[in-house]
């Protein structure tokens, strides 16, 4: 038995490795991904005022504190039993739409766009956002850095701050926006749409148009068959901040729609002693191991999953998006049939760029967005609550217990990336299988390969294991069974 | 940074256990990091550039010239890389507040990794774990051994594993201020000018978020605190005077009174007061001196209604907080450290 060890100790620095385990013919006997950290929020938040944890919880992660802030705050709202005024909802979804648009558009063009621009074997020392400036020009660059900064100044208009918002709170918002303000944000929101429609186009020139990749995305070694999540409205059309939670199975069924606060009925968590993450998996389906498939309890939590989950998009450009990813993809552009390629990820990723533009315009020119009607005090014992939201990486859940004071007592999370972490494993898995074989040799290229499998979820370690996500970097080290060095790549 | 002179002063961006916005932070300076990228030769910044720790390790000791290590300290992987960093940089910044005083990780020093790990593998309500199955360092499958790292049982700053040269506060550092610092480190390589003095807080004000803060403050006397979420509080007046509890008094100048400004209090991420190594008791005699009462029992009543005040007094600063700092372990007494995290 050989042991190939990914382990990007330089981009994320021990906090995620690969395992592969080769036979003696140099076949993939086995692969485990292996999450080495845990930041124990969920302990150390005990004793905490609960009103306090929008602002503690988004340290979970930098890089989508605002999910955390507002699930944290909609957790609060459920705690003391208050329904907040429709222009705070509004508001807050408003921020939320913003920061979606441009955390979708960091990971498309600067964490896995350069596989797909640059090539999936191309040098490493090429293949990354600067290799992506030189190669589409600098104005491309600004577009993306412009799209960025916008998403941000909305953010910081509404919520204090750029990184690590302030502004939720039990019962609404503490910021509200006057006339300047919310022309700022239109002007904003519509460089977001310009910015949706650019990126559908270079989706289409440079992935699309392209036959290898198109074989790449429909290869059997990136397709796994699992349940969808997401979170939908009132119309099973993919909401981001509100709504009810839709798991389809694989074949496009609905399995069962459920409130947030129902989440313990529906979800479970496995234990495995080699990591640790947990592995959440449907309750009514059970934990049958690593298995795909109906009878699996594994489903996704992802962009892919989220259109698989909804049926269809509520605004205009997003729902022809929609509509040209299922014909692309089944050819039955209703979006019945799900899309089980993982790397298409990266497609519904756009397609939920451009409705994050879209709903971010929609919400800046609602007539209540000027309300000066932002928050409700509570009047109700404080007792236990659940908040959810769709962060860009999954169904994001808090539940806290309070006492009569709202202190916390008790506060578990089940994040967006951990929902994931059964299926990243998988497709791990398979990708490595696919891709080495025996007397086959394990190049960078290989590597890039494999990490392409979880690159489509742009899996959150900050959220779930609390380190960056990124583009990891590997050593890929073969080993004898005794440990000797027989052969290094990487970059 | 691909047409890199030789003559460049080198640079490393680093995190160890942090949420990233330290990095996000940075990539705010926007179109000025394209000036850092002039002025520097980027030898590791693993969000951006791909080198790696080996191409670290070859470097020369004292070879890299500017090193900004953001995170805590919480495992031996982020102290190798802490240990690393040191020897390979002249100048060495704590970047952030997890590295300059633990910042809301540290929060986890209020507790213990076993009651941690009671809850999130046994005790959460949506765990399923009849055979109470825990993470292992070593677990044995068919194919191989699989091994996890082992974490300390408390966290601590980058200061108190390494000597730290200079320190750059908040969560995260405001965008002017990382390139405040950036723009004066360039123009000290190159015209070679004094270095600030060793220890320096780079990069923040040297006074509190109250004289940035744009409220009305009359030094009012308290005679109840209230809860950000309990009142709907005055627009233009001090939060403090309104009962809220504001850390603004016992917090570094420097972030621009951001939250204040937006209607929440401060919560101290810019880290202690100028003259001040401890946030808390910093607070707790400014707290003192707004308190409408010289009757000790009426004064016990009002700061009871202050309902976490470790939690609030040093929600960013409980790893570098002097009770911490009396049993202060990491990089002091290597041996009692690994017994303890052990």
């Amino acid at each position: 038995m050989t042991r190939i060890t990914i382990d990007p100790i330089t981009r994320l620095e021990g906090h995620g490795k690969i395992d592969i385990f080769l036979d003696d013919h140099g076949d993939v006997a086995d692969c485990f991904f292996i999450v080495p950290e845990l930041r124990g929020f969920e302990a150390f938040c005990v004793g905490r005022p609960v009103e306090e944890m929008p602002r503690i919880t988004s340290r979970i992660c930098g890089v989508c504190s605002e999910a955390h802030h507002l699930a944290a705050a909609k957790a609060c709202d459920d705690v003391y039993h208050l329904e907040i005024p429709s222009a705070a909802k509004k508001l807050r979804e408003l921020l939320y739409s913003a920061f979606f648009a441009g955390d979708h558009a960091t990971h498309f063009f600067i964490l896995a766009g350069p596989d797909f621009v640059i090539g999936p074997d191309a040098p490493p020392a090429e293949r990354n956002i600067l290799g992506m400036i030189h190669k589409l020009g600098i104005d491309v660059a600004n577009t993306v850095i412009g799209a960025r900064a916008a998403a941000h100044e909305i953010v910081k208009i509404l919520g204090g701050k750029s990184v690590h918002m302030v502004t939720s709170i039990p019962g609404g918002v503490t910021k509200g926006l006057d006339e300047e303000e919310r022309q700022q944000v239109v002007a904003h929101a519509e460089q977001l749409i310009e910015f949706g429609k650019f990126t559908v186009g270079i989706l289409n020139d440079v992935v699309l148009a392209n036959p290898a990749y198109l074989e790449l995305i429909l290869s059997d070694p990136y397709t796994n068959r699992f349940h969808s999540m997401g979170t939908v409205d009132s119309d099973n059309r993919v909401n981001f901040y509100d709504g009810m939670v839709r798991v389809v199975d694989v074949d496009g069924a609905e399995i069962v729609k459920y409130h947030p606060r129902d989440y313990l009925d529906h979800v479970e968590e496995h234990v495995e002693p080699w990591t640790y993450l947990k592995f959440p998996y449907l309750k009514r389906k059970g934990w049958h191991g690593f298995e795909d498939g109906s009878e699996s309890g594994l489903y996704r939590a992802t962009p892919l999953a989220r259109l698989n989950a909804a049926d269809g998009m509520a605004t205009p450009l997003a729902q022809a998006e929609y509509e040209r990813f299922y014909e692309t993809l089944t050819g039955d552009k209703t979006g019945k049939t799900p899309v089980h390629q993982t790397l298409a990820t990266h497609w519904a990723r756009v397609v939920e760029l451009v409705y994050a533009a879209e709903r971010t315009l929609e919400l800046a020119t609602d007539d209540e967005i000027t309300s000066t009607d932002l928050r409700v005090l509570a009047t109700e014992i404080p007792t236990e609550g659940v908040g959810s939201v769709e962060a860009p990486r999954g169904t994001l859940t808090h539940h806290y217990v309070t006492d009569e004071r709202g202190i916390l007592q008790r506060v578990n999370l089940i994040v967006g990336t951990t929902n994931n972490h059964g299926p990243i494993s998988m497709s791990i898995k398979k990708a490595a299988q696919g891709v080495i074989k025996r007397g086959v040799e394990v190049t960078e290229g290989v590597l890039n390969r494999i990490e392409m499998a979880f690159r489509a979820y742009d899996p959150c370690f900050a959220c779930a294991t609390h380190s960056v996500p990124g583009e990891m970097p590997l050593v890929v080290r073969v080993r004898a069974p005794d440990g000797t060095i027989l052969a290094e790549a990487g970059r | 940074m691909t047409t890199l002179a030789k003559t460049k002063p080198k640079l490393a961006l680093y995190w160890a256990a942090s949420c990233g916005g330290c990095e996000i932070a940075v990539h705010d300076i926007k179109e000025k990091i394209l000036d850092v990228d002039a002025a520097f030769e980027i030898v590791f910044w693993p969000v951006a550039v791909d080198f790696k720790v080996k191409d670290v390790e070859a470097l020369e000791d004292g070879e890299i010239d500017l090193c900004l290590f953001n995170g805590a300290i919480r495992n031996s992987d982020n102290e190798y890389m802490a240990g690393l960093l040191r020897r390979k940089a002249k100048i060495l910044v704590a970047f952030g507040s997890c590295a300059c005083d633990g910042c809301i990780p540290a929060l986890s020093n209020t507790t213990s990794r076993a009651a941690t790990f009671d809850w999130v593998y046994r005790d959460s309500p949506s765990t399923v774990n009849p055979d109470d199955v825990r993470p292992q360092e070593e677990t044995e499958v068919p194919v191989g051994t699989l091994r996890l790292p082992t974490f300390w049982e408390r966290v601590c700053t980058l200061g108190q594993v390494v000597d730290v040269d200079y320190f750059v506060p908040g969560c995260p550092p405001q965008a002017h201020q990382i390139w405040a610092v950036l723009e004066a480190v360039i123009d000290i390589l190159e015209h070679g000018k004094p270095l600030p003095p060793r220890g320096s807080v780079l990069g923040a004000g040297d006074r509190t978020c109250c004289d940035e803060c744009p409220r009305t403050r009359e030094e009012k006397k308290i005679s109840r605190f209230v809860r950000p979420h309990e009142i709907i509080a005055d627009p233009t007046k001090c939060l403090l005077d309104q009962g809220i509890v504001c850390m603004g008094p016992a917090t570094r100048s420097g972030c621009g009174a951001l939250c204040v400004s937006v209607g929440m209090p401060c919560r101290g991420c810019y880290g202690p007061a100028p003259n001040s190594k401890d946030q808390g008791t910093k607070m707790i005699s400014a707290l003192a001196s707004v308190i409408d009462s010289n009757d000790p029992d009426e004064i016990d009543r009002i700061l009871g209604g202050i309902v976490d005040p470790v939690g609030t007094f040093y929600r960013f600063s409980m790893a570098s907080a002097t009770p911490a700092g009396l049993s202060r372990l990491a990089g002091r007494d290597r041996e009692a450290l690994q017994e303890r995290t052990s």
